[in-house]
């Protein structure tokens, strides 16, 4: 024990004895690891606002969605739900709680005072904040009246203020949908940004008055969202909507869906593995700079050796055992690029805070424990692997031989 | 104490085996002070070599205090040289970036021993060659004579039973040599056993015995007359 507490500090004092050559010779290890930390902390920044994002939506929420097979995609055809659909979840499928269809008006543009914008419009019901966990922030949302009396009512989103110049307090004032004015009545608060796509650049309008413009002749592109009488039951409800929709849709038996039905956390899910796999792929390449880093520390260990045959022949002629020069050696390699990969770690949480705050809209960076754990165990490691060739060469030196060398 | 029979040591290199030792029969009681003297070329540090276990014979046995040294593996011959024997160089062999306080605790690192009582060894050793006041210096700050009474309080500091030196005087002008020989005259009287490699005649009439080797064999084996109390020291 005494003797590696010894060789730690040996090793210590070599390498502040060449402070500048440590450091150049770490310099690899330390840019793979703060470009490790930089990406990770990026990627899970954004991956953890976009988790939080879905969270909202509950745990209870379901979707259903039209689905057209790659088959049938390629030869032009395109599935979608029809407004039938949504009465059978309505009145044909039991445990089904608040049900809210979403209706995408598609090349809608919105104008106000000769300024013209196109965010997303899409007709929806009175549940959707409830549902979607969005709800407005000033003002007031969609109401069942609205929607019976095919009131032209709006909310909008804070990009669409901004993209048409509105007044900050909107409120009232007349905006054009597509070829008809409809009057502001509500903000939904700030959602940001998903893959670049501002979720801000919105127009909410009651679901039967975008029925209407729509045209009953034209099948429009719509999702339903709905939620489940008890939680427990999510599963069973699926099956029990896929096979109603399944009936309404007359699909024989064998035949594929043309929907899908989805529980609100399969997009979580999906996300994350996505961004796993983001993770996994970074990870790998910034593995090979990390590689290139432990070629750089093996290089100059063995030319360290080489320079310091005597003073190893000096050390077995004291008494040192192959092992203790062995551990003395190893030692210095993985101090020499621990210490580089815990500057690079530093660094590389730096960097990915600044590049976060200085692209707008983009989620904080987030650098999860592991991370730095597992970065700095990762460099400590990689000095050990590339630091055995060196070490053990040092170890083997015959001490006559060692003590001869000029 | 130190027993070798038919010692041999041939080096291989290339086409060519040189004979180093051909044949050594030596016996080298407790408390001996032994000079090893020849010509460059003759074998004496091969021979100092074995003894100091940095190197095996090729045939003969070595027997040193009791234990046959030729059944030893890396580790214990480390462990020999750690706690048997103690080396000075004729380039004094320190350690450039350690202070001389550290140099002198180096080899009681290798026997697990906790860093205090590790200096308080090392700080003994360095008042018994007269440089207790350099604790802190690092080597290049000291003369050739002090950085080789560093090297004689490290050969000392884990009470060896034998003090090999090679050349010990060869970097050394007159005056600090017999400071050093000197110092070998105490370490002689303490009761240890001391092996001085040497090619001059007058370091080795410090010595109680003198060994002439040639060719690999010892040629000549004689007791020196007892020398007066600093009769060597004008020896120039």
């Amino acid at each position: 024990m005494y003797a590696f507490i010894e060789a730690f500090r040996a090793a210590l004092t070599s390498l502040m004895g060449h402070r500048m050559r440590s450091f150049l010779t770490t310099l690899g290890i330390l840019i793979g690891t703060a470009s490790v930390i930089a990406v990770v902390s990026l990627v899970q920044g954004f991956s953890k606002s976009i988790s939080d994002q879905f969270a909202d939506l509950g745990g209870s929420t379901l979707t259903l969605q039209a689905y057209t097979p790659f088959a049938e995609a390629s030869v032009g055809k395109e599935n979608r739900l029809s407004f039938n659909d949504v009465d059978t979840l309505r009145y044909r499928v039991t445990g089904v709680d608040q049900v809210v269809p979403t209706m995408f008006i598609p090349m809608a543009t919105a104008g106000y005072r000769g300024r013209a914008a196109s965010p997303q419009v899409l007709a929806t019901t009175a549940e959707y904040p409830a549902v979607r966990g969005n709800y407005p922030e000033k003002g007031r949302f969609i109401v069942a009246s609205d929607d019976v009396g095919r009131r032209r009512v709006a909310v909008i989103g804070a990009k669409v203020i901004e993209d048409l110049e509105l007044p900050d307090d909107p409120i009232g004032e007349f905006i054009r949908v597509g070829t008809e004015w409809f009057k502001v009545v509500g903000v939904m608060e700030k959602r940001g940004e998903i893959f670049g796509f501002n979720q801000d650049s919105i127009v909410l309008i009651p679901f039967d008055v975008g029925r209407a413009m729509t045209g009953n002749n034209v099948e429009p592109r719509m999702s339903v969202s709905f939620t489940a009488v008890s939680l427990e039951d999510v599963e069973a409800l699926r099956e029990r909507t896929k096979r109603a929709i399944r009936a309404s849709h007359k699909i024989r038996p064998g035949d594929e869906d043309d929907f899908r039905v989805e529980a609100a956390d399969s997009f979580v899910k999906q996300f994350e593995s996505i961004t796993a796999t983001a993770t996994a792929v970074l990870a790998g390449v910034v593995s090979i700079s990390l590689l290139v880093g432990g070629i750089g520390i093996m290089n100059i260990m063995l030319v360290s050796v080489t320079e310091r045959t005597r003073e190893i022949g000096i050390l077995k002629a004291l008494g040192a055992t192959r092992r203790d020069i062995l551990v003395q050696f190893l030692l210095e390699a993985g101090l020499l690029a621990l210490l580089g990969g815990l500057i690079g770690i530093v660094l590389g949480i730096g960097i990915g805070l600044g590049v976060a705050s200085l692209i707008p809209g983009f989620p904080p960076a987030s650098v999860p424990l592991w991370v730095i754990l597992a970065a700095a165990g990762f460099s400590a490691l990689v000095g050990v692997v590339f630091g055995i060739m060196p070490a053990s060469k040092a170890a083997s030196l015959d001490p006559i031989e060692a003590l001869r060398y000029e | 104490m130190i027993r070798l029979a038919g010692i041999v040591k041939r080096y291989v290199m290339g086409e060519e085996t040189l004979m180093a030792l051909a044949g050594v029969d030596l016996h080298i009681g407790r408390n001996e002070y032994v000079a090893l003297i020849g010509p460059s070329g003759s074998g004496k540090s091969t021979l100092m070599n074995l003894i100091g276990c940095l190197d095996t014979p090729s045939e003969g046995s070595y027997v040193l205090n009791g234990r046959d040294t030729s059944t030893m593996n890396d580790n214990e011959l480390a462990q020999v040289r750690n706690q048997e024997i103690g080396f000075v160089f004729q380039s004094f062999h320190l350690l450039p970036r350690l202070t001389v306080l550290e140099n002198v605790m180096q080899p009681l690192v290798y026997r697990g021993m906790p860093r205090a009582e590790r200096k308080v060894l090392a700080t003994q050793a360095l008042e018994q060659v007269g440089l207790g006041n350099r604790l802190g210096h690092r080597p290049n700050q000291l003369s050739g004579g002090q950085r080789q009474r560093v090297a004689v309080a490290r050969a000392l500091v884990g009470k060896p039973s034998i003090l090999l030196a090679d050349e010990p005087t060869g970097n050394l002008d007159s005056r600090t040599s017999a400071e050093i020989m000197a110092l070998f005259d105490e370490v002689h009287r303490s009761g240890q056993t001391v092996v001085v490699v040497t090619h001059e005649p007058d370091i080795a009439a410090y010595c109680e015995r003198t060994l002439r080797v040639n060719d690999g064999k010892i040629v000549q084996d004689t007791r020196n007359p007892p020398r007066v109390p600093g009769a060597g020291q004008g020896g120039h």
